[in-house]
């Protein structure tokens, strides 16, 4: 964890570089979740400081899409795919496996802070479902069985 | 020795890169020299990871491969147990029209002598000897209408941005492919970037545009990896540059900014709210400037129509529907993937005789065509031909063109309620049709899988009040899921009140 001087220095960084593009809150907001896992409350001043909107503005669009977060994941974010190609190829069944074996639900995290589950919708393995993605490694044609394997090695 | 195996996302889902190194280590250790090239996918899901080996010039086909399969690959691989035979003849491959996918699978993603070889950039060509109506006019004549799934006819969206006057133009690449069932523009993107580079700046000469930008979902990390790099070689080799230049962005997760207006304000660094239509982003689109949005296969589709002229492409085809389609065939598929095809195959065959029915070997319930706003159709409409106007007039859409195969033991009531949960989930708050309706949806459907079949009047009406009043197709195409299974299956919504409990 950075201190809070560090973490105000790192996110200036983070909008010096990409101030010159058109639109560039998307990519300043990715940018800092790599960097800090999450994107801070604290961080939403400066943001909207450098580029001269309201802090709600700024919150508003955080909060509006999935991706960004505004506290720290577990070390690994399991997702499991729930859309309707996946559902044909019974993946339910592999969601309730892995709720069943991590003892959480969609959206929460171990007590020990190894894995949170979530759900995604369509990851573009439909030829192969059910899929999942564990940090960007890809994983189709799932069972139940392949489910807890998978929990397993990330957990190892 | 040449081989290849892919590294699109097919099949690195189910062990590509374990294969890959297999591969790596066991010619290491015959002292065999190997030429390693990493692919896009041939689009045959069930047999990923497909390695290919050249044969006298020929390339074999070779899996599904395990690590265990690869020491066979360097001893007689006639009579290797994963032997397919000559690729380009497997039924799969030969039935298909591959005109947009022509080179996936083919070449080498990143490598543009590559490309240039197999015909790329060819379209770029000749648009550089074209005046900015000429080329216009050509992709009108082709007949190209909008992949993404409203069909919009793509030389009149050009026609539009490229007459109207501005200080900038954008052409903007809708690569927000969240719809289930749709993998073809993360195909193109992971197997050909290349195509799509070109047909951008297609669209750039043809408009007047000087600026490209392609909105990827983040869900597609292979892609955004891939297409990053092929701007960077493309850029290099001066195909982009200060004519026309273009950037890789990344959403962030939400679906309904696949809706273009929505993705507009998502590019500009907004909340994904949908805008209302007009003004049309052809005449104030991203940051008020005309803007062509068009999906990743309408744009790819563009350097083969430039290069072998409209009539060429608009031969293929039934109708209005021209050209060819990319069909996605998923879910409970024997044999799922990606199929390029002249429009016009009715769904049955395409069921039945490409797809081979279910994995589980049981009767084929429904195929929901078009995504998760698609309607579910029943074997009694298998004889629709696939095309625009042909699966409108079945109450239906052929949307992005992905099937999603269920076997007998699917609840369509369940998928009716999922479609509705699902739009409350991914509704961007603006109407109220969508906002409110979705929810309301969802407890309708609880009400008839509680035994109320008093509810039935209720969600009919609700869907027409959503299909009517929504401002976007998310609200607006909700009822398409939810009436079609209502219709076709209406024994799954008529529940006992004792079995329901």
């Amino acid at each position: 964890m950075l201190d809070s001087h560090a973490q105000t220095d790192r996110i200036a960084e983070i909008l010096e570089a990409h101030l010159g593009l058109e639109g560039p809150l998307l990519p300043i907001l990715h940018a800092i979740q790599e960097a800090f896992g999450h994107v801070p409350d604290t961080a939403i001043p400066q943001i909207a400081a450098a580029l001269t909107l309201s802090k709600a503005e700024v919150h508003g669009v955080i909060s509006f899409y999935h991706d960004f977060r505004e506290k720290p994941a577990g070390r690994h974010v399991l997702k499991l795919c729930r859309a309707e190609a996946c559902q044909a190829a019974f993946g339910d069944s592999v969601a309730d496996r892995a709720k069943q074996k991590l003892g959480i639900d969609w959206h929460e995290t171990t007590p020990d802070g190894a894995v949170t589950l979530e759900p995604v919708f369509c990851l573009g393995l439909c030829a192969c479902g059910p899929a999942a993605m564990v940090g960007d490694r890809l994983v189709g044609m799932l069972t139940p069985k392949k489910v807890e394997k998978l929990i397993d090695e990330v957990l190892k | 020795m040449k081989i290849w195996l892919p590294l699109d996302s097919f099949a690195l889902a189910v062990g590509g890169e374990e294969v890959a190194g297999a591969i790596l280590a066991e010619a290491g250790k015959r002292g065999v020299a190997v030429s390693l090239t990493r692919n896009g996918s041939r689009g045959m899901a069930w047999l990923e990871p497909l390695v290919e080996v050249e044969v006298s010039g020929v390339r074999h086909a070779f899996g599904p491969m395990q690590p265990a399969d690869v020491p066979a690959l360097f001893d007689d691989l006639a009579a290797h147990p994963k032997a397919l035979g000559p690729t380009e003849d497997l039924d799969w491959m030969k039935g298909q029209t591959r005109l947009t996918f022509a080179r996936v699978g083919v070449t080498d993603p990143l490598s543009l002598a590559e490309y240039r070889a197999h015909g790329g950039l060819a379209g770029l060509d000749r648009a550089l000897t074209m005046q900015k109506a000429q080329i216009v006019q050509e992709v009108t004549d082709s007949g190209l209408r909008g992949r993404g799934g409203a069909g919009f006819p793509t030389g009149i969206k050009w026609k539009t941005v490229s007459e109207a006057s501005a200080d900038r133009k954008y052409i903007v690449c809708n690569a927000d492919e969240g719809d289930s069932a749709t993998f073809a523009d993360r195909m193109l993107m992971e197997g050909d970037p290349f195509c799509l580079i070109e047909g951008m700046a297609i669209a750039g000469l043809a408009t007047g545009a000087t600026k490209g930008f392609v909105y990827i979902r983040s869900e597609y990390p292979v892609a955004i990896r891939i297409m990053r790099r092929a701007v960077e070689i493309a850029r290099e080799a001066g195909i982009l540059g200060a004519a026309f230049d273009m950037e890789i962005r990344v959403g962030a997760g939400a679906y309904v900014c696949g809706e273009e207006t929505s993705l507009l304000n998502s590019l500009e660094g907004k909340r994904g709210v949908v805008r209302a239509k007009p003004p049309l982003p052809a005449l104030e689109g991203f940051m008020g400037r005309p803007t062509v949005v068009n999906n990743v296969i309408s744009l790819a589709s563009v350097p083969v129509i430039l290069a072998k002229g409209a009539a060429y492409y608009k031969d293929f085809g039934l109708g209005r529907s021209r050209g060819t389609i990319p069909l996605q065939i998923a879910g409970n598929v024997k044999y799922g993937g990606l199929y390029e095809t002249a429009f016009g195959l009715t769904l049955g065959e395409i069921v039945d005789k490409i797809a081979g029915g279910c994995f589980t070997d049981r009767p084929v319930k429904a195929v929901q065509v078009g995504g998760p706003l698609g309607a579910y159709f029943p074997r009694a409409l298998f004889d629709t031909p696939f095309g625009y106007e042909e699966f409108a007039a079945k109450d239906g859409l052929i949307g992005h063109a992905g099937l999603t195969l269920f076997d007998d033991s699917a609840d369509m009531l369940a998928m009716a309620r999922f479609a509705m949960e699902f739009c409350a989930i991914e509704s961007c708050g603006k109407c109220t049709p969508c906002r409110i309706g979705a929810v309301r949806g969802v407890e309708t459907l609880d009400r008839l899988a509680a035994g109320d079949t008093g509810a039935i009047p209720l969600i009919t009406d609700l869907c027409n009040t959503m299909k009517a009043g929504s401002l976007c197709a998310l609200g607006g195409f909700t009822p398409y899921p939810v009436m079609s299974a209502l219709t076709h299956f209406p024994d799954d919504f008529v529940r006992t009140k004792e079995a329901a409990e």
